[in-house]
């Protein structure tokens, strides 16, 4: 056969396979913004359910998520950005960082669903706090320590190690060249990793299905110790249990969970973007 | 020998397995510019960087012998490496600006030192600066990135950098190797005013550049210390065959 004609079928090929993956996101995402757009109303967002969640609004809902997030980003960042510092620039490499190592990348691999069976046991039941925000946002917490840890590693990685010995041969201790140029020019990566790490807490349903999420509670939580409605437990909620719900507040709940996540993952691109443009090495 | 500023003794290092030095002795003596040369792999770089222990950073490594500075071994127990770093600067093969502009390139090490006092501070940029022959070009652009600043004027200033430490030796480690002639001229220069004030140890990017600088000469050799000398001698009437081959141009 012909060898551009070859190459030309090969191309069509690899645009049809392209093509495949965009469209049904695509998709997704058009009918979720038509449809979803036009339940949004100041009232949606801003009231309770009422009428068996079939009416009022998902505010307790998006208040739960950012409290959780709340909960997260404070539980997961100290661990995750200290052992991220340790493991990078102290730890020497012997068998038992490299079983960290290991067991970070294992850690992300785990299916959502045993972390929360996982909190329900340790939080929940085994420290009693309950089903409650600080269960789950613990929780959610532990499933994003490995994310955070290794994308924090790899920008603290990135900075070229001769700043660290110009540091030393300046009189610098090793926690001077750390704090005073090896975080600053790793913070956007620092920051990026962060950021997609609670993107991906912030929708998951499973660990936060027995450790805070309420079925129906149309109030705000007044403690950590409070359960809490969360979006994608709600999502999840009104798609499959109950019956004769509007399709209308599916799609506005779905649309306002997207854009959540959405607006995190911008601004994780922007950051990224704005701080490689500036940097100098 | 005159009055030797830094004394080396029986002095054996090895990364992993591989031996990087064996047995050197040397002393270098205070305010003169000793140049240890050779062909690359001898071990030049590696002797500099255990006279300021920048080489603690390197993991797998085996070292024996001592060398004494001022008469005291660095290496001994206890000793305050960050003072000891402060003490002995070091200039690298690549001028490297630390992030930041021209003024927090050169207060870097008085700041990590822990002078906070900007009136101070601002004499110690000025001194250092003008020492590295880098004042008159940069002293209107101080707030500039450092990395404004051309490849020579880099690595002038990674110099004054480490002059604004005031350090007793300074260790340049093929500061030319990456400059035109004019600004290797400019550095050359500034290591005679610099050698009234300092010890000075540097390993030259060429024989010529030895040649031209060099107070005291050393030649190594995969790892062996071949021979010492003062002044050009060991460039003239070397006395070891391997030295003159290499001086010579017959191998290397």
């Amino acid at each position: 056969m012909d060898r551009f004609l070859v190459q030309r079928l090969g191309f069509a090929l690899l645009l049809f396979v392209a093509l495949v993956v965009v469209v049904p996101i695509l998709f997704v995402l058009g009918v979720i913004v038509v449809e979803g757009s036009m339940a949004i109303t100041w009232e949606f967002l801003s009231a309770m359910p009422s009428d068996g969640m079939k009416g009022g609004g998902i505010f307790p809902t998006i208040v739960g998520t950012f409290l959780l997030m709340l909960g997260t980003a404070m539980a997961s960042i100290p661990v995750g950005v200290g052992g991220a510092i340790y493991l990078a620039e102290y730890a020497r490499d012997t068998w038992l960082t490299r079983a960290i190592r290991l067991a970070i990348v294992n850690l992300a691999g785990i299916p959502s669903v045993v972390y929360g069976l996982f909190g329900l046991g340790l939080f929940v039941l085994f420290l009693q706090f309950g089903t409650s925000i600080l269960a789950g946002a613990l929780t959610l917490a532990i499933m994003t320590i490995p994310i955070i840890i290794s994308t924090t590693e790899e920008a603290l990685r990135a900075v070229p190690t001769e700043f660290r010995t110009i540091i030393a041969s300046l009189g610098g201790t090793r926690w001077q060249g750390i704090r005073g140029v090896v975080l600053p020019q790793a913070l956007p990566g620092i920051i990026t990793g962060i950021i997609l790490g609670l993107l991906r807490a912030a929708g998951e349903t499973a660990p936060i299905l027995f450790t805070v999420a309420a079925f129906y509670l149309p109030r705000l939580p007044h403690s950590p110790f409070d359960p809490t409605m969360a979006l994608p437990y709600h999502l999840y909620v009104i798609s499959t249990q109950v019956p004769g719900m509007p399709l209308r507040i599916q799609h506005g709940t779905a649309l306002v969970l997207l854009t959540l996540v959405l607006s995190m993952n911008v601004t994780a691109t922007v950051i990224r973007s704005y701080f490689r443009r500036r940097r100098q090495w | 020998m005159v009055d030797a500023k830094i004394r080396i003794r029986q002095l054996s290092y090895s990364y992993g397995g591989a031996e990087a030095l064996r047995e050197i002795n040397l002393d270098v003596p205070a305010n003169a510019v000793t140049a240890f040369f050779g062909p690359s792999g001898g071990g030049k770089t590696t002797l500099l960087r255990l006279i300021n222990r920048l080489n603690d950073l390197v993991e797998g490594t085996r070292m024996q012998g001592t060398i004494l500075l001022d008469g005291e071994n660095i290496y001994a127990p206890g000793v305050d490496v960050p003072r000891l770093r402060r003490r002995v600067g070091m200039v690298f093969a690549l001028p490297l600006p630390l992030p930041g502009t021209v003024r927090e390139n050169v207060v870097c090490g008085p700041r990590l030192a822990g002078i906070r006092d900007w009136g101070r501070l601002e004499e110690i940029l000025e001194r250092s600066l003008a020492q590295a022959a880098l004042w008159n070009e940069v002293k209107d652009r101080l707030d500039d990135p450092a990395v404004a600043l051309s490849g020579g004027q880099q690595q002038r200033l990674c110099i004054a950098r480490s002059l604004a430490l005031e350090p007793e030796v300074l260790l340049l480690d093929e500061p030319t190797s990456g400059l035109d002639p004019i600004s290797t001229a400019k550095v050359e220069e500034s290591l005679f005013e610099l050698k009234q004030q300092y010890t000075i140890v540097i390993v030259p990017h060429s024989v010529q550049q030895a040649a031209r600088v060099a107070d005291y000469a050393a030649f190594f050799l995969m790892g062996d210390l071949v021979e010492v000398q003062e002044g050009t001698r060991i460039f003239t009437t070397p006395q070891d065959p391997r030295t003159e081959d290499y001086v010579t141009g017959r191998f290397g």
